[in-house]
């Protein structure tokens, strides 16, 4: 296969996500590539960064001279407080997420399915895993984005029709950021509505488990 | 009223007897009781069950953690929301032991866990929740609708004694936690029948604002106070970047 493009940047991913964010907004960032958003949420947006641990309203990271023992994100990682910030203990930032008060969760993922299920807590022929917050952050938030490569390391897809590994949560996630593009769940295929520069709509198609229907307005990743 | 003060994190964790169940609380560093961990796995208790949101990373910067107990085969049993690496290159003891079945290992959701502990201290036996319903986690448990939603009845959990980390406590164990400190920590020190903390300071009652505690201290059992040397006060910021730092 003859591939043109470069496959998107792991920033340029969380930027895009991170554009989708409205002002007002309550978001959690899942570990890994989501807390990446923190960092690039629009400068024209007051957007209110929940984590598992009872941090609201946080901000970017933080640099290794502003780091403390005391401010960590979802995924453990030192941030900076936001003038709006308060903490709770953990089962009230709980109650935060049960209660539907998150506009969206941005979580990694092994697998996204086109019929809106995602896999993210068990990898394949291992004996438990880590849930942390995601099946919580799944049911409860109002829209669940996902936030993920493409593909394996040894280039399988992660798009699937139906996922493979055991469930984190069924029907729930609306929008699929990958490095090829940015994508709808529509049910039984994925819509494409922003393609990485450089790909074709065939190029994806061919590392992806599951037909991708490109939108009408398709275009590419721009952020 | 007696001090609830103790001299040290050995004598804190002095009375801990084979079989007990612990809480363990910190998320990542902060709220990280890493004295009284350390001070426990040198007190030797055995055949215990932990309960917190992981258990399964040891370290090797000299840090005592939960999973060196783990390693060294004095737990009998973990309830935790990670009981795996996600890295597929990653593995820890207890995912080993656990493999091998030398060790019970529940997973539970997060929220679930920590709504769990605080039913525990609050005394509600159990409650419905939708997180994990129609997931390998909810099944063999009772299912009900309510409002045409479906939830899964999930127990409390209470324990023998949680290790607590806290910023300021007085004498008689009142509490304050900074920032993400807190985390599992209050919801910790009510569900358990002893709670030890560390404390980075401690000061005389009355000092603390009542309105500002976070945890009364008629949840509290033993308080040491973390000395500035010989003390793990507080961990090196950089030794908190498991990702990239933010350059």
């Amino acid at each position: 296969m003859s591939v043109e493009g470069k496959r998107l940047s792991r920033d340029l991913m969380a930027a895009r996500v991170a554009a989708e964010f409205d002002d007002g907004w309550v978001v959690n960032l899942g570990v890994g590539m989501p807390t990446r958003c923190s960092d690039f949420v629009p400068e024209d947006r007051t957007v209110i960064l929940h984590s598992e641990n009872g941090v609201i309203g946080y901000g970017r990271n933080a640099t290794v001279e502003e780091a403390t023992p005391y401010v960590v994100n979802g995924g453990a990682q030192p941030v900076l407080l936001t003038p709006l910030a308060s903490i709770v203990h953990h089962a009230d930032a709980f109650a935060i997420i049960r209660r539907g008060l998150l506009d969206v969760a941005v979580l990694g993922a092994y697998e996204a399915a086109a019929n809106g299920d995602f896999a993210n807590w068990r990898i394949s022929g291992r004996k438990g895993g880590g849930i942390g917050g995601a099946m919580d952050l799944a049911v409860g938030a109002k829209q669940v984005f996902l936030l993920l490569e493409h593909t394996t390391r040894d280039g399988r897809p992660r798009l699937l029709e139906r996922c493979a590994l055991p469930l984190t949560a069924a029907g729930v996630v609306t929008l699929v950021m990958t490095d090829l593009g940015l994508f709808e769940p529509a049910g039984d295929s994925f819509r494409l509505r922003e393609i990485a520069p450089g790909f074709s709509v065939d190029d994806v198609q061919q590392l992806t488990g599951a037909p991708v229907v490109p939108a009408s307005d398709l275009r590419e990743v721009t952020v | 009223m007696q001090s609830k003060v103790v001299a040290s994190f050995e004598e804190a964790v002095a009375g801990v007897e084979d079989g007990s169940s612990i809480l363990v609380a910190g998320f990542g560093e902060p709220g990280s009781p890493h004295n009284l961990v350390a001070a426990l796995y040198e007190q030797g208790a055995t055949d215990l069950t932990l309960i917190a949101n992981g258990a399964g990373m040891t370290r090797d910067d000299g840090v005592i953690t939960t999973g060196n107990l783990v390693e060294e085969k004095r737990v009998r049993r973990v309830v935790l929301a990670f009981t795996a690496s996600t890295h597929p290159s990653r593995r820890t003891p207890l995912e080993e032991l656990n493999e091998a079945g030398k060790i019970e290992a529940q997973i539970t959701p997060q929220g679930t866990l920590a709504e769990r502990i605080r039913a525990g201290g609050a005394g509600i036996p159990a409650f419905f929740t939708p997180a994990g319903v129609g997931t390998e986690v909810a099944e063999g448990k009772e299912h009900r609708e309510f409002g045409g939603r479906t939830y899964v009845l999930e127990e409390a959990i209470v324990a023998d004694y949680a290790l607590i980390r806290c910023w300021k406590a007085d004498t008689f164990g009142n509490l304050v936690f900074r920032r993400s400190q807190r985390n599992f920590n209050p919801i910790m020190a009510m569900a358990a029948d002893c709670t030890l903390v560390e404390a980075e300071e401690v000061v005389e009652v009355g000092e603390l604002d009542p309105d500002l505690i976070h945890t009364p201290g008629i949840f509290v059992q033993r308080v040491v106070s973390i000395p500035e040397a010989g003390g793990m006060l507080n961990a090196p910021p950089l030794a908190m970047f498991s990702g990239r730092p933010r350059s």
